[in-house]
């Protein structure tokens, strides 16, 4: 009944939830990335399972799509946190509830 | 399904869970470091050695310690007054519930559709090379100035303000 995919699919789910659900519910904007950096993980996971159990593993699609995907995250993670630096500077918090100003 | 299947997936979950839910930042960073090294582990499990090496090192190797340190220069290690979680949080929760309901049942309902030819992928890193620099060569390309264009710009939102003149 189920097949390995299945297995690898509902934990990618599970995996994109929990993130989905930190980015939602925590006041620090660090934990947020942290949440955006699991949905991220959560569709790589996806693209791999499906690359390995897909008919053509040998094109190389879903591999090549996931590793752009990292360098793409990594890209992201380092701009995010350098916004949460900069507007820590600013208003000496991270809390989101607090940022509420797009003037400084 | 294998056992090692079961034991990565609880550790990845698991790993990602304490990751949202524990109240000091430090505690949260290690917590989401072993669920990068869990997804690691299961891209090596899926026969992606490649990904999976890529995967500890820039996921490990870089993002991990970027989140540490940017926790360590905020003052993220003392709790807040207010709680960790917004007021809001019964909803957010409820939003996560919905978006795993609906993706679980599309799984599981999709059953018989989805693919399941278990060709073992013989795909070595002299392949892969030779796709990212073949089919691939735009998208590298414009990755490459991607990686470049955002260390530039989060160097210089990050780096400091000049402190403005006395009038």
């Amino acid at each position: 009944m189920t097949t390995p995919l299945t297995g690898y699919l509902l934990v990618a789910a599970l995996l994109f939830a929990i993130g989905l659900g930190g980015a939602l519910v925590r006041r620090n904007a660090i934990l947020v990335l942290i949440g955006i950096e699991l949905m991220l993980n959560a569709a790589n996971l996806n693209l791999i399972a499906f690359w390995r159990y897909g008919p053509h593993p040998e094109a190389l699609t879903g591999m090549m799509f996931a590793i752009f995907s990292i360098a793409v995250a990594a890209a992201e993670a380092a701009v995010g946190l350098g916004l949460v630096i900069a507007i820590y500077r600013h208003t000496n918090t991270t809390e989101l509830d607090k940022i509420d100003r797009m003037k400084g | 399904m294998s056992p090692i299947f079961y034991l990565l997936a609880v550790l990845t979950l698991a790993g990602g869970l304490a990751s949202v839910l524990l109240k000091h930042l430090v505690h949260c960073a290690l917590a989401v470091t072993i669920a990068f090294a869990g997804l690691a582990l299961l891209f090596l499990q899926l026969d992606a050695q490649f990904a999976g090496f890529a995967q500890i090192l820039v996921y490990i190797g870089a993002v991990a310690i970027l989140i540490v340190f940017a926790i360590l220069l905020t003052r993220g290690s003392e709790l807040p007054k207010g709680g960790v979680f917004s007021p809001t949080w019964l909803v957010g929760l409820v939003i996560a519930a919905g978006v795993f309901a609906v993706l679980g049942w599309a799984v599981l309902a999709s059953v018989s559709a989805i693919p399941q030819s278990n060709i073992v992928p013989s795909v070595t890193v002299h392949d892969i090379g030779l796709a990212l620099v073949g089919r691939y060569v735009l998208p590298l390309e414009i990755v490459a100035l991607l990686l470049t264009a955002a260390t530039i710009g989060a160097v210089i939102v990050a780096m400091h303000e000049k402190k403005e003149r006395p009038q």
